[in-house]
């Protein structure tokens, strides 16, 4: 039986956006209403799919994916290409983080955009089209599409409605992303032919890709797994891939950095997830490429959360502590054991609704001000009491204090880390700690104190549009904080499927007299070990 | 023949009509233009049915072939999509007179010779017929000194590599006593590899095909000429006489010149790679669009010359060989509409007091005309090659013939290069969306410039979001090109 809710779920916003193309652009609340109903029906849509879901959690299917739609090759039989749509409990709980983040940064946007808004809000739809599509394709053509079709409404946000420097940021952003996918392209056919090479036919489809990318030598699939690497970790992005985040955060509207660090962040850690691991086990596992990788992500942990800490403009600063965030991330993915990935993907999640309240936050300072200088700030909390609460509340979610939902994922990849290697878990605490340092900080200068600045003392507390934009995001904090035992069980079987993958296919393309130069962190790992002796 | 005697027909009757109709009527030559190359894709379309196995004919000169007949259709939604552009344009420079619409049919008819030709006489013929016509047609807009010199400098080195060209086909003629390829082709696979007399004559010939290709480095011509003539013409020049100019290079170095492949691939390695880069860094600082596009346009020859090495390099009939075919037959399709639409919206540009030439002229062009600067960015992202336009498709099957033939360093080298693409397209984009437009009001677009680029665009989403009937056509012109049957035919 086909189940069409995949793709209803996709195509709703596109269809909103196609209806809104209808509406006079002058009448611009008209403009905003619609769009607005159209981002609450695509998110009510993909509610239904919960219940669903739930129901077949521990199922096992026999290309792992459930609610498929299509069958191979009926989009463009010619070159094997098909419209495929399936997901698993990785890809559902990203959809539904999409589908709720694309609500809220289309409300949030109400009053902060007041130019060319029937286009504004025509590209968020579209664009929320495109990130569901990444999550939810089952063929690596129709993957690709949407993964690179995403990141034109995403320049045009940033280039258009963005800050004094908006083009040079869309512009970096585009390229810099783009010169990611291009390599993956080239990975991507040669999968495509190796898989006709084994079976004798030509197709893009993921599952069938499965089983026969493994078998691929070790001195070949390391390139290949270099080409896919840095096509997703310029998007997650990893040090030292992470240069045009800051400046695309720092120039993009408050909504589309919502989106930019809840969702299209993690279109990198889920192709680590869903891609870099189950084709290439005897890669990943190889010691020396896990080290590389992990010493990256300690890097990263550490760099971001310093480089934070020295930030003068908020929005900045919550840009690079989403370096340290998704180091967290991508350490525990390459922890390649259960608990490391689960905490993982909880975490991308926990890092979608944290950092995208962050940016809400900023972004709630800045309309009003227009400013983000920190220095400008000071004793918010006496004008603003609501919004200092709420603050206060995504603030202790994101340095990851227990019975918030940051503190279970940090909490399950540092054990996952751990489990694999005490040395990575001890050099990714110190990223802990200095969250807890430069958020706090933050905090202090901005709220406490008495109010420094005249101009900060009309400011008027959250409006009721604006607190409704954050209780989602608070519900959603608690209840992963307080009782995360659902998540943990959606991730379950998938998570286990993967780690049991990389158990069998470590063997297969196993390194063969592969030279590769010594690992950072097994650098590291050696100096503490001379150390403590 | 048939198509091409239709369109000689209407082209000597618009020069009489031309006389008889009064100035504001000038349009008339347009439509008769229209129903011209209306009837003459009907006429291919009947052949396509009567002759599905293809037909050779004219004392074995004309091989009308599903090759030939691909190409037909696709210099004539060129000239027709072209037609479209000129009508309001060509009143704008007060240049509208009948010759025009008669020229660009001429040129249609010579580049059916080069598609369908097996014979380097016929092939001649009707290269020169193409560039005759079209060094008028550059140079017409007779008041404009940037036309007049674009159409000089175009004659005099187009007179050269056609020159040129003629020397190393008379030396082919040397070698085997014929001007026929298929005999050619048997004469020259006889020879030693290393007879001297051979290497000159392919090299001479090469040059010649790579001129009219515009490929570095012998591309100085290019940005000159698309500069200087009527937008019309340049779009014209930049999809249909391009793609004519591919026909007649694959007819000889692919079918004719085959058993040279050896010695030429070296050569087209060497040369794609230069072009490629000679486009892209020269387009990265252009500011004037036409010349942008020029340039841009000579970058993407390069790409597809990326396709020819995969094909000389793979057996015949192999999928890298098919695969590497079908990457410059999808190509030249999808950069037909993509870049005729670009030249489109740049011809729209053009008011009455305003060239509308510099990056510049298009600012805030969402403002003044919001559909076309939609559109204008739709072509661009095309030219990119960013799914799901149609320009990815091309470029897909190019990497993907490159990776077949193992060629991985230079499909790396193909994809960085795109990404030069992505910048200076993007440039265009930001001044078009982002910036705040020099002028107020809406731009007045007329309503021929409109439908050619609606159909533009149309075509270009199409193929992008359905290609499987277009991959189709493709595979079918394919089938043909290389069979034994033809072969069989040409003896």
């Amino acid at each position: 039986m086909q189940n069409h809710i995949l793709s209803v779920i996709l195509f709703t916003p596109l269809v909103g956006a196609f209806i809104l193309l209808f509406v006079p652009k002058e009448n611009k609340d008209a403009i905003r209403w619609m769009a607005n109903i159209f981002a609450l029906v695509g998110f009510l849509i993909s509610l239904p799919l919960v219940p669903m879901f739930w129901a077949q959690r521990f199922e096992v299917t026999p290309s792992h994916f459930k609610f498929l739609e299509g069958t191979a090759n009926n989009w463009i039989p010619s070159i094997g290409a098909g419209y495929n749509l399936g997901i698993d409990g990785i890809s559902f709980l990203l959809i539904m983080l999409t589908t709720l983040l694309g609500w809220i940064s289309i409300l949030c946007s109400w009053t902060a955009i007041e130019n060319r808004v029937k286009e504004y809000y025509v590209w968020f739809l579209v664009l929320q089209t495109g990130m569901l599509g990444v999550f939810m394709a089952l063929d690596f053509f129709l993957f690709f599409v949407f993964w690179e079709a995403m990141l034109v409404p995403m320049y045009l946000l940033i280039g258009i409605w963005g800050g004094p420097r908006k083009l040079y940021a869309a512009i970096k952003f585009f390229l810099y992303t783009l010169l990611g996918s291009v390599l993956m392209l080239l990975g991507i056919l040669y999968l495509y032919f190796h898989h006709h090479a084994v079976t004798g036919v030509f197709t893009f489809s993921i599952p069938e890709l499965y089983k026969t990318a493994p078998l691929i030598p070790f001195n070949i699939a390391i390139w290949l797994f270099v080409a896919f690497f840095i096509g997703f970790a310029i998007k997650v992005p990893m040090f030292p891939f992470h240069t045009w985040l800051p400046d695309a955060h720092v120039e993009a509207p408050t909504a589309g950095s919502v989106i930019l660090a809840g969702v299209l962040l993690k279109m990198g850690t889920y192709g680590f997830v869903r891609f870099s691991l189950p084709f290439f086990p005897g890669v990943v596992s190889h010691p020396k490429v896990q080290g590389w990788v992990i010493g990256l992500s300690l890097v990263g942990i550490v760099y971001g959360a310093l480089v934070s800490l020295m930030q003068k403009d908020m929005k900045k600063l919550v840009a690079y502590s989403s370096v340290s965030h998704l180091g967290f991330c991508t350490l525990g993915i390459f922890a390649l054991n259960s608990a490391g990935l689960t905490g993982s993907v909880l975490q991308q999640i926990n890092h979608g609704i944290s950092t995208g309240a962050l940016f809400l936050i900023v972004g709630i300072l800045y309309e009003r001000r227009h400013t983000r200088e920190i220095a400008e700030y000071g004793g918010i909390s006496n004008v603003m009491p609501i919004y200092a609460t709420i603050t206060m509340i995504m603030f202790l979610s994101s340095m990851g204090l227990p019975l918030l939902n940051g503190f279970v994922g940090e909490f399950t990849i540092l054990q996952g880390a751990f489990v694999a290697n005490w040395r990575w878990a001890a050099w990714a605490a110190p990223g802990v700690v200095l969250a807890a340092a430069y958020l706090l900080w933050l905090y202090q200068r901005v709220f406490f104190g008495t109010v420094t600045n005249p101009k900060n003392e009309k400011l008027h507390d959250l409006t009721p549009r604006e607190i409704l934009t954050f209780a989602p995001l608070i519900i959603m904090a608690l209840w992963i904080g307080l009782y995360p035992k659902p998540f943990f069980q959606i991730l379950e079987q998938p998570v286990n499927q993967l780690v049991q993958t990389i158990h069998d296919g470590s063997n297969l393309n196993a390194p063969a007299n592969a030279q590769i130069a010594p690992a950072p962190a097994v650098v590291v790992t050696n100096v503490v070990t001379k150390a403590s002796n | 023949m048939l198509p091409m005697v239709e369109l000689t027909i209407f082209a000597l009757g618009i020069l009489l009509i031309d006389l008889m109709i009064p100035a504001g009527w000038k349009w008339i030559n347009a439509v008769g233009a229209f129903v011209g190359v209306a009837f003459s894709a009907l006429c291919v379309w009947e052949i396509q049915r009567a002759l599905p196995r293809g037909a050779i004919g004219f004392y074995n000169s004309l091989l009308v072939d599903r090759f030939a007949i691909y190409f037909w259709y696709l210099f004539l939604a060129g000239a027709a999509i072209s037609i479209l552009m000129s009508v309001h344009y060509l009143d704008l420079e007060d240049e509208n007179h009948g010759e025009y619409y008669s020229l660009l049919l001429m040129a249609v008819v010579g580049m059916m010779c080069m598609a369908a030709g097996i014979d380097i006489v016929l092939l001649f013929i009707g290269l020169e017929l193409m560039a005759i016509s079209t060094y008028v047609l550059v140079g017409f807009l007779r008041r404009d000194r940037r036309s007049n010199e674009a159409a000089l400098k175009y004659l005099l080195l187009g007179a050269f590599s056609s020159g040129i060209f003629a020397y190393g086909l008379s030396l082919f003629y040397g070698i085997s006593g014929s001007t026929n390829l298929a005999i050619i082709q048997r004469a020259v696979a006889a020879q030693s590899a290393h007879n001297p007399v051979v290497i000159i004559a392919l090299l001479t010939t090469m040059v010649g095909l790579l001129f009219k290709i515009a490929a570095v480095p012998f591309h100085q011509w290019a940005p000159d000429a698309y500069e200087g003539a009527p937008t019309s013409i340049t779009g014209f020049m930049s999809v249909a006489v391009k793609a004519a100019a591919w026909a007649l290079l694959l007819r000889i170095l692919v079918f004719g010149l085959y058993p040279l492949r050896s010695i030429y691939i070296p050569v087209i390695v060497f040369v794609s790679v230069a072009t490629m880069t000679g486009g892209n860094f020269a387009a990265l600082t252009q500011t004037n669009t036409k010349r942008l596009l020029a340039y841009s346009s000579i970058a993407h020859v390069g790409y597809m010359l990326l396709a020819l090495v995969a094909l000389g390099t793979s057996p015949i009939g192999s999928p890298g060989f098919n695969d590497g075919f079908k990457g410059i037959l999808i190509y030249l399709l999808v950069y037909t509409f993509m870049n005729l639409g670009a030249f489109a919206v740049i011809a729209s540009l053009r008011q009455r007091n305003v060239i509308g030439d510099e990056i510049d002229d298009m600012a805030g062009l969402y403002q003044r005309a919001p559909v076309e600067a939609v559109l204008m960015l739709l072509f661009l992202l095309s030219l990119a090659g960013i799914p799901p336009a149609a320009g990815f498709l091309g470029k897909y099957y190019i990497f993907l013939s490159l990776i077949e033939s193992k060629h991985y360093a230079l499909a790396s080298l193909g994809v960085v290069y795109s990404l030069f693409g992505l910048y200076y397209y993007l440039k265009m984009a930001n001044s078009m969306l982002m910036s705040a437009p020099m002028e107020e009001g809406r731009m007045p677009v007329s309503f021929g410039m409109r439908c050619a680029v609606g159909v533009a665009a149309l075509a270009t989403i199409v193929i992008g979001v359905f290609p499987e009937p277009f991959i189709r056509g493709v595979n079918w012109s394919l089938n043909i090109a290389q069979s034994p049957h033809v072969a069989a035919m040409v003896k």
